[in-house]
């Protein structure tokens, strides 16, 4: 289990990251390694080379605003998940990353592994990605032919694929800020505590005077992409209007059955932690 | 076909170890074998079990999930590097090391190197866990001969040690 | 004996080296030689294949690689078959792979190519350049495969059964016919394997200088891989040595022997004149090292009202995996140890074991006996749900009772001799877990548990374990001019503390001090007779001969210290390494009583200054008397007529989710019965780890195979190890002491007990939470997940209204 060789390119700067990363056709970005060294050591990946981005400066930013259209968590490249979870402002600008974040891994990956490299790895069934898409977060993405931001609406096209080019970075992911009036949830079950989740469910409700204005249902485990259900209008079979949407799958842990189940017992649970949630921020 | 070399420079428990590896050298690989430390140990190579855990920086990393080049900048202590000096050669046991011997926390001592890192960093962090923190804490290191009863006892006698010797 | 130490929690010496990183396992030796070569394997892709054509043409052109071996270029012995190391007459069709793969493929994993590098990556680069055509062949994978025999593993193994046992006492099928109630019970449970946290190893050195071969492996038995290098290399016996060095877990995958590698890897040394390492990888322990625990199950019980076992008839089927090599061990241990400690009136047992295009079994921790545990347990679980009786009263009224040992089964066990149990005493057992788990009071909290809408259940099982298996083990003592005492036992060490246990019996026996004791194990050199560390053994069998060789070198030490302090012998004692005279301050070092042993004395140190005092010897014989030997040591070996039966019981109070129907632990309670304690602390860390273990085995581990024989899950990731939030928070252990009669210190062994009757008392917890919901609902098939569990609610209906409506009547 060691990794087929590579070339390495460890840049002082994002131009030259960019740069490297354009003139290698088979050049990929290593950021925290959690999930792309397993890949190497396991040969089921092989790039012609990395580019080692730890090095270039001023992506590890964990950066909250709490006004106006912007306002939100922006979190650089390198932030590592502990990082992220560690802000307090972040929990309270945006409540959904650290509940969502407490599920990832364990902490000595947390160590490691960055949040943005999680989105960009477009695992369905990683948390983030799916959080990013139900808060319609972004991604802003660097290139030699510029800069562009990605919503998370059009950022995952595949299992395992984002939709950005092989040379970009993505150099920072934003996460909007919970509104006024807004709640939001998270419960997941796992085989064993930190493993990817069998299924996971994050809820995301907007209240007006207590009444449920718009509700929306994220869910990790359940399809290939990440997938985020709008049940406002079936808030009495919340689960049966997302299972229309979803595609359990069987695998060696749960059955396809099993997993639609848990779709039914989770999302009712979370979208009433959720409600509960923007009751007690109004309150 | 022949491989690039990088020059290394690992700064490892206080010292500097100068090595000449591939890209895709391990971290884990580069302690054991080129610098010749032994003590941290490989038990999966794909994250999961924690044996390879080091401290970079003071936080515990997976060995096995990164690479020796991308190590020049940080300060690494592996399990060689826990123990405290004294006036014997060998060093006395740090807490986490003496609490493990206390508690029986340990069989085969493969897993043991992970574990003693993590606790140590997560002692740094909160050096009164609860029973139940101490359990957060080792959550992600795999043993298969303890059954974790006296990993978990070691966790909070490490913590009585650490107050009695300050 | 006058025992100090014996039975005390003694901190274990190895762990300083462990809690200092200096530990020695397999990959860490070498690291320093810039001689060193690395191997790697190339595999099968497929569980059934022949091979068309091996070409290796590209490989010697990647830099860094030194030689490719396949089967074509092994010879002589390595060109055959490897050893079935335990013939049986009733394996009739007994097969072992070759250390290379010859024409064709049995399982996903099989070793076909080996190749020697500078280092593991370079190896593992040419492994990858290989190219093999292959004619697949259609996979028998599983039992129900293996039984409909529509395709063979090996073409001349007929309906794929390896060996068909029968054992019969009484007339069981007749006595079930008779009795008064009867059941029938299918029970399954599937493949999982130990999983050690580290994987194999071997390294080899050749030394042209002195013509011997060293090899440092990662295993059980360091005189059975000495043999069979020897053998397999055509080397004689004495140019080889082979050391265990520390060892990261073995239960049991590393008892089976050679493995290919353990070959391959001095053929290279030998053939390349460097030293070669070979360090297995996650994925490769995986799928190429051992499995075990798949059998099926077909019960057929009869019983009176009082739940009395009149007769007791079982069949099963045993998953072997590809080939042989450690015999029929496993469904030997099922077919007698799941009895427990019960005595059914008839009792018969037959079995096949078959072949499957999947990895080789052999003993994992338990080895059969967690299988047998589950049909003897869920079978009184049956009974007594049948006469609407307490599930510990049905298991009283068939206990084995105090009085009745040493009690004989009319069967024979794994070791070729009759079933016979020492000791034990059952029923104090029983008492004593009842009111750890609270068995009483448990329908009260049930009741409390169901107000709040939660579903709580309890389970027990019994096992009883054959442990302490001969043949035999040796110990050698001696006793140092500094008065350290060094101590040889051939068998070998995988984290069971045996540097200390065995250093507390020679302190005691021997009256020297714990800290001047040092014990070695595994090295062929030190101790060239031994078995190996299985089957919950060491302890008994070198502990037992090391107690033994430790009296002689006593025995000596007395007679030359009696005859230096002209003194009685009886009037000698010893303590912490100085004989004295009771009552006087005459006294001799141990030391100087070893330099007075040996006629040969340069004064090079301060014991032979000090013996000068003393003159031994009588001057009218040679220096060394006819019946004696210098040195002041103590050789013996330990052979025991049979096997000692240590027993215990379990108890888990588990909750099941009724929504997601995820599984927790409440309460995990465990009475264990393994004789008088060595070290209290280290048996109880083998029975936390064994009961974490069996945590796996019952709720998260197996290996998963697809309809081609593809292991789904050969990573961490897939295969759940319990982390520590897997395990109870606690486990209640409590002893019971019953001394076995047949050794000299009165332990049984304790390394496999915690993990045995997991898979039973899981299945009886789990189900005791289901049937008040669901009341046909039964737990036959382990592990169950989660989505398993699910699965069966779905399958079973609920409690009928009118059931409810008329309890409550
Ligand atoms: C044992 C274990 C358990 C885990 N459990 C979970 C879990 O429960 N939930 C979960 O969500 N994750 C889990 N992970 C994965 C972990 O969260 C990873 O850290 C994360 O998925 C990827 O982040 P990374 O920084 O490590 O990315 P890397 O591994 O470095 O990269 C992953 C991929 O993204 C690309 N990439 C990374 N960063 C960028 C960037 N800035 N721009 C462009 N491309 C980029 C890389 O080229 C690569 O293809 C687990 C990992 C391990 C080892
Ligand atoms: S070896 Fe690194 S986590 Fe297992
Ligand atoms: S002590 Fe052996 S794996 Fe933990």
């Amino acid at each position: 289990m060691k990794p087929a060789p590579f070339a390495f390119r460890r840049p002082a700067t994002l131009e030259e990251a960019l740069a490297a990363l354009a003139e290698e056709p088979g050049a990929k970005v290593l950021a925290g390694g959690q999930s792309l060294v397993p890949l190497l050591s396991m040969r089921l990946a092989a790039p012609s080379m990395l580019v080692d981005i730890n090095a270039l400066p001023g992506l590890g930013h964990v950066r909250c605003s709490s006004d106006g259209g912007a306002a939100g968590v922006r979190i650089g490249a390198l932030a590592r998940h502990a990082h992220v979870l560690a802000s307090t402002e972040a929990a309270e600008v945006q409540p959904l990353l650290a509940m969502a974040l407490s599920h990832v891994a364990h902490p000595t990956i947390r160590n490691r592994g960055t949040t943005v490299g999680s989105i960009v790895h477009a695992d369905a069934a990683a948390e983030m990605p799916m959080v990013l898409r139900l808060l319609e977060g972004s991604v802003d993405v660097a290139s030699v032919r510029g800069r562009r931001t990605v919503p998370a609406g059009e950022l995952f096209a595949g299992p395992l694929e984002s939709t950005l080019a092989h040379d970009e970075i993505a150099v920072e992911a934003f996460f909007p800020a919970l509104p006024e009036g807004a709640g939001v949830a998270f419960q997941e079950i796992a085989r064993r505590h930190g493993d990817y989740a069998l299924v996971g469910v994050a809820a995301l409700v907007e209240t007006d005077g207590g009444e449920v204005v718009r509700a929306r249902v994220g869910f990790v485990s359940v399809s290939d992409v990440p997938v985020v259900v709008d049940v406002t209008d079936s808030l009495d079979d919340p689960a049966g209007k997302a299972l229309a949407e979803l595609d359990p799958a069987a695998d060696i842990h749960a059955t396809a059955a099993y997993r639609a189940h848990l779709v039914k017992v989770l999302t009712p649970r979370v979208l009433a932690d959720a409600v509960h949630h923007a009751r007690e921020r109004n309150t | 076909m022949s491989e690039q070399l990088h020059d290394v420079r690992l700064h490892v428990n206080g010292s500097v170890h100068e090595v000449q590896v591939p890209a895709r050298r391990l971290l884990s690989d580069a302690l054991r074998h080129d610098c010749g430390l032994t003590g941290t140990h490989v038990g999966c190579e794909h994250g999961v079990c924690g044996a390879c855990t080091v401290l970079v920086d003071g936080s515990p990393v997976r060995s096995c999930l990164m690479f020796a080049v991308s190590a020049v900048d940080a300060e690494i202590t592996t399990v060689e590097g826990l123990t405290e000096a004294d006036d014997t050669p060998e060093g006395r046991l740090s807490p986490v090391q003496q609490a493990f011997s206390d508690c029986h926390g340990l069989q085969c001592g493969f897993c043991t190197p992970g574990f003693l890192t993590t606790i140590t960093a997560g002692l740094k962090e909160n050096p009164d866990p609860t029973e139940d923190e101490a359990r957060e804490m080792i959550a992600g290191n795999l043993c298969r001969c303890t059954g974790y009863q006296n990993i978990v006892k070691s966790v909070l006698r490490a913590a009585e040690i650490e107050q009695e010797r300050s | 004996m006058t025992t100090k130490l014996f039975g005390t929690k003694v901190p274990r010496v190895e762990d300083q080296r462990f809690l200092r990183g200096q530990g020695r396992y397999v990959d860490d030796l070498l690291t320093d030689d810039p001689r060193l070569l690395h191997a790697a394997v190339l595999r099968s892709p497929h569980a059934h294949a022949r091979i068309t054509d091996i070409d290796v043409a590209d490989v010697l052109d990647v830099e860094g690689v030194l030689a490719v071996w396949t089967y074509d270029d092994l010879v002589d012995a390595m060109a055959q078959p490897l050893p079935l190391l335990i013939p049986h007459p009733t394996l009739t069709h007994g097969r072992t792979q070759y250390a290379l793969a010859k024409d064709e493929v049995n399982y996903m994993g099989e070793a076909i190519a080996f190749v020697v590098a500078v280092d593991r990556y370079v190896a593992e680069d040419a492994v990858a350049r290989i190219r093999v055509s292959y004619d697949q062949l259609p996979p028998v994978v599983g039992i129900a495969a293996a039984r409909a025999a529509d395709r063979l593993v090996h073409d001349d193994v007929p309906g794929n059964v390896g060996a068909r046992m029968e054992q019969e006492n009484g007339d069981a099928r007749a006595a079930i016919a008779d009795a008064p109630h009867t059941l029938r019970l299918e029970l399954d449970v599937e493949r999982s394997a130990c999983t050690p946290m580290e994987g194999r190893g071997t390294v080899a050195r050749w030394d042209p200088d002195t013509s011997r071969l060293t090899v440092w492996s990662s295993t059980q038995t360091s005189t059975g891989v000495r043999g069979c290098v020897a053998a397999k290399l055509g080397l004689d016996l004495a140019k080889v040595d082979v050391i265990t060095p520390d060892v990261g877990g073995g239960f049991g995958v590393k008892i089976n022997h050679p493995w290919p590698e353990e070959l391959l890897v001095p053929l290279a040394a030998m053939t390349l004149g460097r030293p070669v390492k070979f360090t297995e990888d996650r994925r490769e322990h995986f799928i190429s090292s051992a499995h075990e625990r798949a059998q099926v199950h077909h019960v057929e019980v009869g019983f009176d009202d009082d739940g009395r076992v009149l007769g007791l008839n079982v069949e099963f089927w045993h998953d072997h995996g590809a080939y042989t090599p450690y015999g029929l061990i496993v469904p030997i241990i099922t077919s007698t140890q799941l009895l427990g400690p019960y005595k059914p009136a008839n009792y018969r047992v037959v079995f096949e074991s078959l072949y499957t295009n999947t990895v080789i079994v052999t003993p994992y921790r338990g080895a059969g006996r967690p299988q047998g545990c589950f049909v003897m347990e869920r079978t009184m679980d049956a009974i007594a749900a049948y006469l609407g009786k307490d599930r510990t009263e049905v298991r009283s009224t068939n206990f084995i009772q105090p009085d009745e040992f040493p009690y004989e089964h009319g069967l024979v066990f794994q070791d070729g001799r009759p079933l016979t149990y020492d000791s034990g005493d059952y029923p104090a057992s029983l008492e004593k877990l009842k009111t750890l788990v609270g068995w009483d009071e448990f329908e009260d909290f049930r009741a409390e548990m169901a107000a709040q809408g939660r579903r709580v259940g309890i389970g027990l099982a019994c096992y009883v374990e054959g442990t302490g298996v001969g043949p035999y083990e040796g110990a050698h003592v001696h006793i140092e001019t500094s008065g350290k005492v060094k101590v040889a036992t051939g068998l070998t060490t995988q984290g069971q503390g045996h540097q200390t246990a065995f250093a507390q019996i020679v302190a005691d026996t021997l009256g020297v001090r714990f800290e001047d004791v040092e014990i070695t194990t595994g090295d062929t050199r030190k101790m060239p007779y031994a078995v190996g560390t299985f089957a919950s053994r060491a302890a008994v069998m070198s502990g037992s001969a090391i107690h033994l060789a430790s009296l002689r070198a006593r025995e000596k030490a007395l007679r030359i210290a009696a005859e230096a302090l002209e003194a009685a012998e009886d009037d000698l004692e010893i303590v912490d390494g100085v004989v004295s005279v009771r009552g006087t301050d005459a006294s001799i070092d141990l030391g100087t009583v070893a330099v007075l042993s040996n006629p040969l004395r340069y004064a090079f140190d301060e014991a032979s200054k000090a013996a000068t005092q003393f003159s031994v010897g009588d001057p009218g014989k040679p220096p060394v008397a006819e019946d004696d030997e210098p040195g002041l040591e103590g050789k013996d070996f330990y052979s025991p007529e049979r096997s000692t039966f240590a027993n215990g019981m379990h108890a888990v109070i588990v909750e099941t989710d009724p929504d997601t129907a995820e599984i927790t632990i409440l309460k995990y309670a465990v009475v264990h019965d393994c004789g008088h304690l060595i070290n209290p602390m280290i048996v109880e860390g083998q029975i936390q780890g064994g009961v974490a273990q069996g945590v796996g085995g019952a709720l998260y581990e197996r290996m998963e195979y697809d309809e081609a024989g593809q292991l789904l899950n050969a990573s961490f990731m897939d295969f759940l190890m319990p982390y520590v939030t897997e395990v109870p928070t606690t486990i209640d252990i409590d002893h019971l002491e019953t001394p076995s009669p047949l050794n000299p210190l009165g332990i049984k062994g304790a390394g496999e007990a915690g993990v045995i009757p997991s898979a039973a008392v899981f299945a009886a917890a789990i189900e005791d939470a289901e049937r008040p919901y669901k009341p046909t609902l039964a737990i036959t098939a382990m592990p169950i997940s989660p989505s398993e569990l699910f699965d069966l609610r779905l399958a079973h209906a609920d409690v009928p209204a009118e059931a409810i409506a008329e309890e409550t009547r």
